[in-house]
């Protein structure tokens, strides 16, 4: 049962004063069981609007469900988490339809060109041909690459292509996980860039990555996570 | 959520789908070879034309059943391959579109592939079918194809994420199509005049085979988004 605060019950608090009105994420004491293991144990967080927060922690601390908590992909066991205003705990398709999850897939179809594969997500998600053309000229995406086979990109390409699925989707939250992941130099400043540019055209942007100096002078914010629990670790910049 | 919004979902998966399979020729170069072989190697195996002859309406739905579990694992492995559907589940796309999709794109696959069954019935096991045989014959493809995909496309959404699915469909599914199995038999033996049966006796399996296509697509549509959401 819980306690009330203030004469009011509990849930009605986390409800009207724990969100703030720039709050875009707003964890509390959340708790994710993989199994049996608490992959997050207690976690709590606060990302504002138009942040740009790298997120680390050695393999296995729990980076990749805390993104995935954040993307009501995986259930919440106990706390509370509220994502772009949507309880995460009782309405998880809420929160899906503004998020933008990039793991360690692209979630592209290898067989498709990657125009088609921008038009077959413009069409499920009612994008207009306009917000295409936009996408993929913001993520550099030329007609000779728009033309290719998706499992015939390299592997930066891929990546500005499956950030461009998630620009014509529309995700006001991108949750990035090692984005940099198998890129080269030029690639992962392309990458950098396309995030930066996302925060200014009002995105708001998570990123999960091992590499500290890139990170540094990536993010706004950065978080650590130790064993399930997040612990700021560098201030805004 | 809009009725119109699930067609056009379904339309876009469906299309996409279709895409995917021309471009890599699966279907092409392995199922139908495979559906194909299955029907040699009952030919080899029975080396009887009456026998043949008489059992040539469920070798074809067998032969069907097993080139469907290769056409579903095929359908469901391109969302899996880059975890496309982890992408679909976020994108708040209405389930019941990427159901009727996944579903429209099997039916045509399996016309194709039953249509090539059928006409390799008619070469190797030398069945003959008249004017009325042929259109029970169609609607019977079309409405077995229905009921098996249907219901292929709820179970091979279930076991996308599961390690062992190229073995737990077989399981999940052949027992389940087991009514599709002998409706659609026992009208093709009528398409087929198999035992001298006439065309009109098939009518009433087209019946049930549309009732269980109906139920199944109705449960699926209904089930699909649920039962794979995690």
């Amino acid at each position: 049962m819980a306690k009330d605060v203030g004469g009011f019950p509990r849930r009605w608090v986390c409800s009207v004063s724990l969100v703030s009105e720039t709050s875009v994420v707003d964890v509390r004491d959340a708790v994710v069981l993989l199994g049996s293991f608490p992959a997050l144990a207690e976690a709590t967080l606060t990302i504002e609007r138009g942040e740009l927060v790298v997120v680390q922690g050695a393999n296995g601390a729990g980076k990749t469900t805390l993104l995935r908590l954040c993307a009501g992909l995986v259930p919440l066991a106990r706390g509370t988490a509220r994502v772009m205003g949507h309880d995460v705990g009782s309405n998880r398709a809420a929160v899906r339809a503004n998020v933008g999850f990039l793991g360690h897939a692209n979630g592209l179809y290898a067989d498709l060109t990657a125009g088609e594969n921008l038009s077959f997500w413009s069409d499920v998600v009612g994008a207009s041909r306009t917000e295409v053309a936009a996408a993929a000229h913001r993520m550099g995406l030329s007609e000779r690459l728009l033309s290719t086979q998706v499992g015939r990109l390299s592997a930066g390409q891929k990546r500005r292509t499956a950030l461009a699925v998630m620009a014509v989707r529309r995700a006001t939250l991108w949750l990035l996980d090692e984005p940099h992941a198998g890129l080269d130099a030029p690639g992962r400043d392309e990458i950098d860039t396309l995030l930066r540019d996302a925060v200014a055209a009002g995105a708001t942007v998570v990123v999960a990555s091992h590499e500290l100096e890139r990170s540094a002078s990536l993010a706004t914010r950065r978080i650590e996570v130790v064993g399930g629990r997040i612990v700021e670790s560098g201030g805004h910049s | 959520m809009s009725a119109s919004r699930i067609v056009g979902v379904a339309r876009a998966v469906a299309s996409k789908d279709l895409r995917i399979e021309w471009r890599s020729r699966v279907m092409t170069n392995q199922v139908l070879p495979f559906a194909a072989i299955v029907m040699v190697l009952f030919a080899f195996a029975l080396d009887n034309d009456g026998i043949l002859q008489r059992v040539a309406p469920g070798l074809v739905w067998m032969a069907t059943l097993f080139a469907s579990l290769v056409v579903v694992q095929r359908s469901f492995a391109v969302e899996s391959a880059d975890s496309a559907i982890d992408a679909l589940r976020l994108a708040g796309v209405p389930s019941q579109g990427v159901y009727l999709g996944k579903v429209a794109a099997l039916v045509v696959q399996l016309v194709v592939c039953e249509a090539v069954l059928a006409a390799l019935a008619l070469i190797l096991y030398r069945v003959n079918v008249d004017r009325h045989g042929a259109v029970l014959l169609v609607t019977t493809c079309i409405l077995g194809s229905l009921g098996i995909a249907a219901l292929a496309a709820v179970y091979g959404g279930l076991s996308v994420a599961d390690r062992g699915r190229e073995t737990l469909l077989p399981l999940l599914l052949l027992p389940a199509l087991a009514p599709v199995l002998i409706g659609a038999t026992r009208a093709t033996e009528s398409a087929f005049g198999s035992d001298g049966a006439r065309a009109a006796e098939g009518w009433p399996w087209v019946g049930l085979l549309a009732v269980f296509g109906a139920i199944f697509l109705f449960g699926g549509t209904l089930g699909f988004g649920p039962l794979t959401d995690e």
